[in-house]
């Protein structure tokens, strides 16, 4: 895969250590990136965009984007009702289709993870995960211990997955120790999780950090406390994903590997609602990060209503008729 | 001073009329054809008149899920709301009938008095149906006597998103008069226009833009007639289709019919034989049969307390 000509070098930067560093460290290893150029990043994500997937391609890409979707409710309403009727459907997102793949995980608040768990292991689904948000989402407003507590009940509740937010106010106000921190302590509680632990998703919320430069600085930072994936969104404050944004971070993810080696996976959440944007993004990871990012544990969409419309292409392409919201089911 | 004004008036430049681009309308808005093609339309005698968008199954598709989104609005709102709506069309409509009656001369080789008559018909035509929306209820529906203690109503409901195809010959009345029974009975339509002259009906949809009828609730395609109504037969999300365009076509129509059944749409198709080319006689009473043909009987039991 060519890389493309607008992405900035590496940036230099010494190894990961286990001891964490200063704040006068981090604040000038992270004002030491470079500089974003904002036209050149949107007229790059803009090109992309024109790409056609046609066919065999976008029977491919619509397979890949249902297995990389985080099926996700964050409504105060949820109900456990509601929340096992989403792990059916992301466990068997068409029913009348078996050839459709299973979605990559659902996205639920921690105390409903739980129920969520259960409910994908009756549907035979135990292989999608359970993602809980923790840490005060969406704002991220509260203490460090109460953060620590809240990712620790979704891990013991049984969540494979915990999307933590990073604290806005601290980051804009130029305390990048603190997020770190923060980040670090919530990584150590997602560690009793299963296996090696519950892999970390850290969510900057592109629309608040104001400048593609601060969302440099927020994925490395992220990156560097051990994140697993970095995250666009809540999907709860106005402004979504972007394509741009996405592009930026994906650009960072792609450094950081070549960097240490280590790989860190991209979710964009928000916003995202049509299949073709979808596929959109798929050529943006594929030209980006590269293709090795283009599987479920490397590149996620934090959506709900987007697999109904991956769905509705899919019919077409299976078909050769148009289908209607009335064929797929409603959340 | 009057000699070098008279002087500079000899050698200006002669003005360029300004011609116009005529554009699809779809969700309220006047996009080009996703496609990005064109068409020359003809007058009768075979003079160009302008460049008509020639749509594609993606316009058909965009058009579709315009409708769809536009049908609760529609059918929610009162039958005495759509009324007033449809009346506002025909005062629009009177409003620019210089407009329409050059455009419907040129299309159908009419003399003036001739296309003024079609327009003066069309505008009757809307009134026509804006006076039906709160009175179709009463004639396809109401208490039914039942042997039981219930209460039995039925009540007319509209059947969804109708794909019409407009008549070919007729270009301004034709068109009205299989739009209006759609709307008057809270349907929304996906209008794909007459192929040979679709340029009254591109014109009526700055109508319709400028008088109430909210966006999407009609959505208005132009070109090839057998291109557009083959995606939209089998399209699931469509609940109804009108035939009268392709009648022209037995094989057309014969197809058609079968992508319908697909999904058990409910199809139009009128009876051949005006005698003009098109299937009906478009000056004639409308009657209701098609108002009726694009509505559900929806049947209500309610248990009696005596």
């Amino acid at each position: 895969m060519p890389t493309p000509p607008s992405s900035p070098p590496a940036a230099p930067r010494p190894p990961v250590t286990g001891t964490a560093p200063s704040q006068a460290e981090l604040r000038s290893r992270l004002h030491g990136l470079p500089g974003v150029d904002a036209v050149g990043l949107e007229q790059r994500a803009a090109g992309l965009a024109t790409r056609s997937i046609k066919t065999t391609a976008k029977a491919y890409a619509l397979d890949l984007a249902i297995s990389m979707v985080d099926l996700t409710t964050l409504e105060g309403s949820d109900t456990a009702g509601k929340v096992r009727a989403l792990c059916a459907k992301a466990a068997r997102p068409d029913p009348g289709d078996p050839t459709t793949p299973h979605t990559a995980a659902v996205c639920v608040y921690p105390d409903l993870a739980a129920t969520a768990k259960e409910a994908l292991a009756a549907a035979g689904a135990p292989q999608v995960e359970v993602a809980a948000v923790a840490t005060a989402f969406p704002s991220g407003r509260a203490s460090l211990r109460v953060k620590i507590a809240d990712a620790e009940d979704a891990v013991a509740a049984g969540a494979d997955e915990v999307d933590m937010v990073i604290d806005r106010g601290a980051f804009l106000s130029g305390d990048y120790l603190k997020v770190h921190e923060e980040i670090r302590a919530v990584k150590e509680a997602c560690a009793a999780g299963p296996g090696a632990g519950a892999r970390l998703k850290v969510i900057f919320e592109n629309a608040e950090l104001a400048t593609y430069d601060n969302i440099r600085r927020a994925s490395w930072l992220a990156m560097e406390a051990g994140a697993d994936f970095i995250k666009t969104s809540t999907g709860k404050v106005g402004g979504a994903a972007t394509l741009p944004a996405t592009l930026l971070m994906l650009e960072a993810v792609r450094g950081y590997h070549a960097a240490t080696g280590t790989r860190v996976g991209v979710k964009p959440a928000g916003g995202i609602r049509a299949a073709k944007d979808a596929l959109r993004y798929l050529v943006v990871v594929n030209e980006t990060a590269g293709p090795e990012w283009l599987t479920p544990d490397w590149f996620r969409f934090g959506a709900s209503g987007l697999l109904g419309d991956l769905l509705m292409q899919r019919h077409k392409l299976a078909t050769g008729a148009y289908s209607g919201a009335a064929y797929v089911t409603v959340d | 001073m009057s000699e070098q004004t008279a002087q500079r008036r000899v050698g200006a430049p002669r003005r360029l009329g300004v011609l116009k681009t005529y554009k699809l309308f779809v969700g309220g808005k006047f996009p080009r054809s996703e496609s990005g093609r064109v068409y020359e339309v003809v007058d009768a005698k075979g003079e160009w008149l302008a460049n008509a968008p020639l749509s594609s199954r993606k316009d058909a598709r965009d058009a579709v899920a315009a409708a769809r989104k536009a049908f609760p609005g529609w059918s929610g709102a009162t039958a005495y709301n759509r009324g007033q709506v449809l009346f506002r069309v025909a005062e629009m409509v009177e409003g620019r009938r210089a407009q329409f009656t050059s455009e419907v001369a040129a299309a159908e080789g009419l003399s003036a008095a001739r296309a003024s008559a079609q327009v003066d018909a069309a505008i009757d035509r809307i009134v026509w149906y804006a006076g039906w929306t709160d009175k179709i209820a009463q004639i396809a529906g109401g208490p039914n006597p039942v042997a039981g203690p219930f209460l039995n109503v039925s009540t007319p409901e509209p059947t969804g998103v109708v794909a019409v195809l407009a008549p070919q010959r007729s270009s301004l009345l034709g068109l009205i008069s299989v739009l209006g029974p759609v709307l008057a009975g809270g349907g929304t339509a996906v209008l794909v226009a007459s192929e040979r002259a679709p340029l009254p009906a591109l014109s009526f949809a700055e109508v319709l833009a400028t008088s109430d009828v909210p966006g999407g609730v009609v959505n208005l395609l132009s070109g090839r007639t057998a291109e557009l109504a083959a995606p939209l037969a089998a399209h699931r999300d469509v609940d109804a289709l009108d035939l009268t365009g392709a009648c022209g076509d037995p094989e057309l129509v014969r197809e058609l019919e079968v992508a319908a059944a697909e999904n058990l749409k409910r199809v139009h198709r009128p009876r051949a034989g005006a005698g003009n080319g098109d299937a009906e006689d478009w000056a004639a009473d409308p009657g209701t049969g098609r108002l009726l043909a694009f509505l559900e009987t929806k049947t209500v039991w309610h248990p009696r307390g005596d």
